[in-house]
C-alpha cells in the first residue's frame, strides 16, 4: 500500500471478529478504530470538519479538547497548513498536552474546577472576542455525523452481509449518528445501541443541572438502546479484549464490548453485531486503574471518553 | 421496592441522601412515588409531566427515553439511576 498523505489514510478501518468474547451462536465484529493515523476515530471527524469549513492556509482553528479530538485536529491542521489551540481544563495530563505540543497545536489552560465545560466555556468566549479563530466545535458541527455516514457506516456496510445490531460509545453522539443513520439504511432492522459511562461521583459533583448539555447533534429519539457502564465493567472488559483477543483497547471500547456481549446474549443464533472500538489503551497507560484492586475509586475523579 | 440512587447534584434536595426507595409497578409510579416522598426532588425531575431534558433516568441501566419511557413496566427490586446529562467524547 502506497499513500501520497498520511491523510488518505484515515478510514477504511478493519473489523475483526472477537472469537473468544462472542456470545454462543452470534458473532461480535470489532472495528479497530485505533488504527487510524493517530489512534483514534477521531481522525476522521476532524478531516471531515476541517475540509469542510474550506480554511484558506494560515487560518487558526480554536477547539475545547484535551484528548483525541485535538490530536486529530493538530494533525490534520498541520498536514492542512492550519493552526490549532487546543483549550483544556489545567490539570489535564502531563503526556495530553506533551503529545498535543508535539503535534505543534498551542495550549490554552481553563479553570480546573470548572471540568470541560469551563474549557467549552472558554474557547466560546475567546472564539467570540477574536474574528482569526474558527471553532469547528464537534458537538454542533454536521460534519461529525457526516464522516461517519460517509466513512464508519459504509464501511461496515460494504463489508458485512448482516447488522444486527450496531454498539458505540456515546461522546459526542457523532460515530452513532451518522454509523446508525447509513447501517440503518441498509438494514433497517438493526439495533443502534449506545454504550455510555456511568460517571463517579467526584465528576458529576462539579456539575450542576444547568450545566446538563444535550450535543445538538445528539438525537436520542434515533437511538434504539442506551445502556449505562460503570468503570469496572469497562476496564474489566478492557482485561477480556487483551486476554481473549490479544486487542489492546480503550476505556470507551471496552463499555462497548460489555454492551455488544449484552444485546449478543438477546439475539437470535446467527445474528451479527458490530462493536465500534474507538481507539487502543496506548493513551490510557498512565491512569492507575490498570492494576488496581478497587478500579471504581481509581477512575471516579475522571470522566474516561 | 427499588432503589433510585441519587446523584451529586440533587443530594441537597434529598437531604444528603444518596438513595430513596420507592415503589411502582411503571416508571411514571415509581418516580411520583419518589416526588410525594422528596418533593424538591421531583421536583427537579419533572417539567410537568414529562422528565426534564438535562436529566436522564435509568432502570436497570436502560435510559428510559429508550426503553419504553415513563409509562414501561419496572420490576420490584429495580435499580433506578437520575444523571445529570453530560457529554464526552475526548477520552478524559
Amino acid at each position: 500500500m502506497v499513500a501520497e498523505s498520511l491523510l488518505d489514510l484515515i478510514g477504511s478501518t478493519p473489523l475483526v471478529k472477537l472469537r473468544r468474547l462472542s456470545p454462543p451462536g452470534v458473532s461480535i465484529y470489532a472495528k479497530l478504530e485505533g488504527q487510524n493515523p493517530t489512534g483514534s476515530i477521531k481522525d476522521r471527524v476532524a478531516l471531515a470538519m476541517v475540509d469542510a469549513a474550506g480554511l484558506e492556509p494560515g487560518a487558526e482553528l480554536l477547539e475545547p479538547t484535551s484528548g483525541n479530538t485535538g490530536i486529530s485536529l493538530a494533525l490534520v491542521a498541520k498536514l492542512r497548513g492550519l493552526k490549532l489551540t487546543c483549550v483544556m481544563p489545567a490539570n489535564a495530563t502531563p503526556e495530553r498536552r506533551l503529545v498535543l505540543e508535539l503535534f505543534g497545536a498551542t495550549i490554552v489552560d481553563s479553570p480546573t474546577n470548572e471540568g470541560s465545560n469551563g474549557a467549552v466555556r472558554l474557547a466560546q468566549e475567546m472564539a467570540a472576542a477574536d474574528p482569526r479563530y474558527t471553532m469547528l466545535f464537534q458537538y454542533a458541527n454536521e460534519w461529525n455525523p457526516r464522516a461517519h455516514y460517509e466513512g464508519t457506516g459504509a464501511e461496515i456496510v460494504r463489508d458485512l452481509p448482516r447488522v444486527d445490531a450496531l454498539v458505540a460509545g456515546l461522546g459526542t453522539g457523532g460515530t452513532l449518528m451518522g454509523t446508525g443513520d447509513r447501517v440503518r439504511e441498509a438494514f433497517p432492522d438493526v439495533v443502534v445501541a449506545a454504550a455510555e459511562p456511568l460517571p463517579g461521583d467526584p465528576v458529576m459533583g462539579l456539575r450542576s443541572l444547568d450545566d446538563g448539555y444535550v450535543p445538538p447533534i445528539l438525537d436520542v429519539s434515533k437511538l434504539d438502546r442506551k445502556i449505562l457502564v460503570s468503570n469496572a465493567e469497562s476496564v474489566a472488559t478492557v482485561h477480556a479484549l487483551l486476554d481473549g483477543e490479544g486487542i489492546f483497547a480503550g476505556v470507551s471500547a471496552g463499555a462497548v464490548v460489555h454492551v455488544a456481549q449484552k444485546i449478543g446474549r438477546e439475539l437470535p443464533e446467527g445474528s451479527v453485531v458490530v462493536a465500534v472500538l474507538a481507539d487502543g489503551g496506548w493513551k490510557y497507560l498512565s491512569g492507575d486503574f490498570w492494576r488496581s484492586a478497587d478500579v471504581e475509586r481509581s477512575m471516579e475523579s475522571t470522566l474516561w471518553w | 421496592m427499588s432503589v433510585v440512587r441519587v446523584p451529586p447534584v440533587l443530594r441537597s434536595e434529598a437531604a444528603g441522601a444518596r438513595e430513596v426507595v420507592a415503589s411502582g409497578s411503571t416508571v411514571r409510579e415509581l418516580l411520583e412515588d419518589l416526588t410525594v416522598q422528596v418533593p424538591a426532588l421531583g421536583e427537579k425531575v419533572f417539567d410537568g409531566a414529562e422528565i426534564r431534558p438535562y436529566v436522564n433516568v435509568y432502570v436497570d441501566g436502560e435510559d428510559i427515553r429508550t426503553a419504553g419511557g415513563l409509562d414501561a413496566p419496572v420490576r420490584n427490586d429495580a435499580t433506578v439511576v437520575l444523571l445529570p446529562a453530560m457529554a464526552g467524547g475526548d477520552g478524559r
